[in-house]
């Protein structure tokens, strides 16, 4: 679905690369201060371009009515909202396949713990913020100024998952302390907000 | 109902006033910090309110979830605006106490960073009460503010992890306060509780009032002959 407009990934691998550049800028980082704040600026660059994702969508879906067509099918609610999580989630995995190689190459990152480690953090962490993201973007359809609402809604939420991720891949990076409660954490706010979201979207998908 | 209103505001106010007496000229010095620590009479009785009104919330959408019913929304909604009111008033009071006595305003402590989290959370919930367009505002709002109340605990221990050095424990620690300070932050506490139950009543009242109007004025659009406009 996405590919068929290129618009959205290509503005948004050329907004993560702007993240890299302009930081790169501002920070001028040596190789041991850049495994302290690349955690930060690898997930603030995947947040913001996947916020760029999330609100499109549902927006097409508005175009044609085709969410009214969703509405009356008979098609359980949750299948539809998984399938758009699904997708989402690629979507964003693979903007952040392109952009880590990016970031090791201008950074100089090497990670000093367990590099394998990096993989459930990036897994579980796009997963929070793509099922949260997801079912906001829903939410936010029916209001005014919706492109400004998702991130208002997303970002409080996601607070927990955002500090998981950041403090998860900043502790691989430096190899000082252990990230397992980090991916224990994503994990379980992973599990928590997946439910939540299966159990509630019937209820927002049919409020017209 | 109508005439028991002003009653209790002025009963509450009344109160509100001994209270003040009481915490601002009744209850002791405290030894280290001096009378900074009079604030700790407002603060604390305001986080305690806030989160109660927080809880009633939760409570309170769930059961419009389930029931659909129109005053379980007035409750929660009332509830958010009140809480995000008292909450603002802690983070407020807060900042104000730890500049004199731990020489800064804020540090990004578990209780200090999950109040300021949960404000944003509840601050985010009354956006999107304010633009939401449709007529099913009610659910999206009762859905994010289950949302919200499920994120508290892991806010809660992602930040206690995040920052282990804890500043000197807020209320020293638990057993160590004056008997007489407890009795001021008390019926602190009942007054503080009394204003909010005064302001929900109000706020509730005029929601309440707000859409009889609407649903009239609906009505009374509907009713009009068709030819006299």
């Amino acid at each position: 679905m996405e590919w068929r407009s290129k618009d959205a990934i290509n503005s948004m691998l050329f907004f993560a690369l702007l993240v890299v550049v302009v930081f790169s800028f501002s920070f001028d980082p040596n190789a041991e201060e850049s495994r302290q704040i690349a955690g930060g600026l690898v997930w603030v660059a995947f947040l913001f371009a996947a916020v760029v994702a999330l609100n499109q969508t549902w927006a097409r879906e508005l175009r044609n009515q085709v969410l009214d067509a969703y509405r009356v099918s008979p098609a359980p609610a949750n299948s539809l909202f998984m399938a758009k999580v699904l997708g989402n989630f690629i979507f964003v995995a693979v903007l952040e396949g392109l952009m880590t190689p990016l970031f090791i190459m201008f950074y100089q990152l090497r990670a000093l713990g367990p590099a394998w480690q990096l993989i459930p953090v990036g897994a579980l962490g796009t997963w929070a913020l793509v099922v949260n993201g997801t079912f906001f973007a829903a939410m936010s359809l029916r209001t005014r100024s919706r492109e400004i609402m998702l991130p208002l809604l997303l970002f409080p939420i996601s607070i927990p998952a955002l500090l998981a991720m950041v403090s998860g891949t900043t502790a691989i990076l430096t190899g000082e302390l252990s990230a397992r409660f980090w991916i224990i954490l994503l994990a379980s706010y992973d599990v928590v907000f997946t439910i939540a979201c299966l159990l509630l979207f019937e209820s927002v998908l049919q409020a017209e | 109902m109508k005439r028991a209103f002003p009653i209790l505001a002025v009963l509450i106010l009344a109160f509100l006033g001994y209270t003040a007496y009481e915490a601002l000229v009744v209850a002791p010095t405290e030894q280290t910090m001096g009378n900074v620590q009079r604030i700790f009479y407002y603060h604390v009785p305001s986080a305690w309110t806030a989160f109660l009104l927080f809880l009633i919330n939760f409570v309170a959408s769930i059961v419009y979830l389930i029931r659909r019913n129109p005053a379980a929304d007035m409750i929660a909604l009332v509830s958010a605006e009140v809480g995000v009111v008292f909450c603002t008033v802690v983070l407020v009071t807060g900042p104000l106490w730890a500049r004199p006595v731990w020489g800064i305003w804020w540090t990004w402590d578990v209780r200090l960073t999950s109040t300021l989290v949960l404000w944003l959370i509840y601050l985010s919930y009354l956006m999107l009460r304010r633009f939401s367009t449709s007529g099913q505002t009610p659910v999206l709002a009762a859905a994010l503010a289950i949302f919200g109340a499920l994120d508290v605990p892991l806010v809660y221990f992602s930040i206690r992890i995040f920052r282990t050095q804890h500043p000197q424990p807020v209320i020293g620690g638990g057993g160590s306060i004056d008997p007489r300070m407890l009795h001021v932050l008390l019926i602190n506490w009942a007054a503080f509780l009394g204003l909010a139950t005064l302001f929900c009543w109000a706020r509730y009242r005029l929601e309440y009032m707000r859409r009889e109007i609407e649903e009239t004025q609906a009505l009374e659009a509907l009713l009009e002959p068709r030819g006299s406009r």
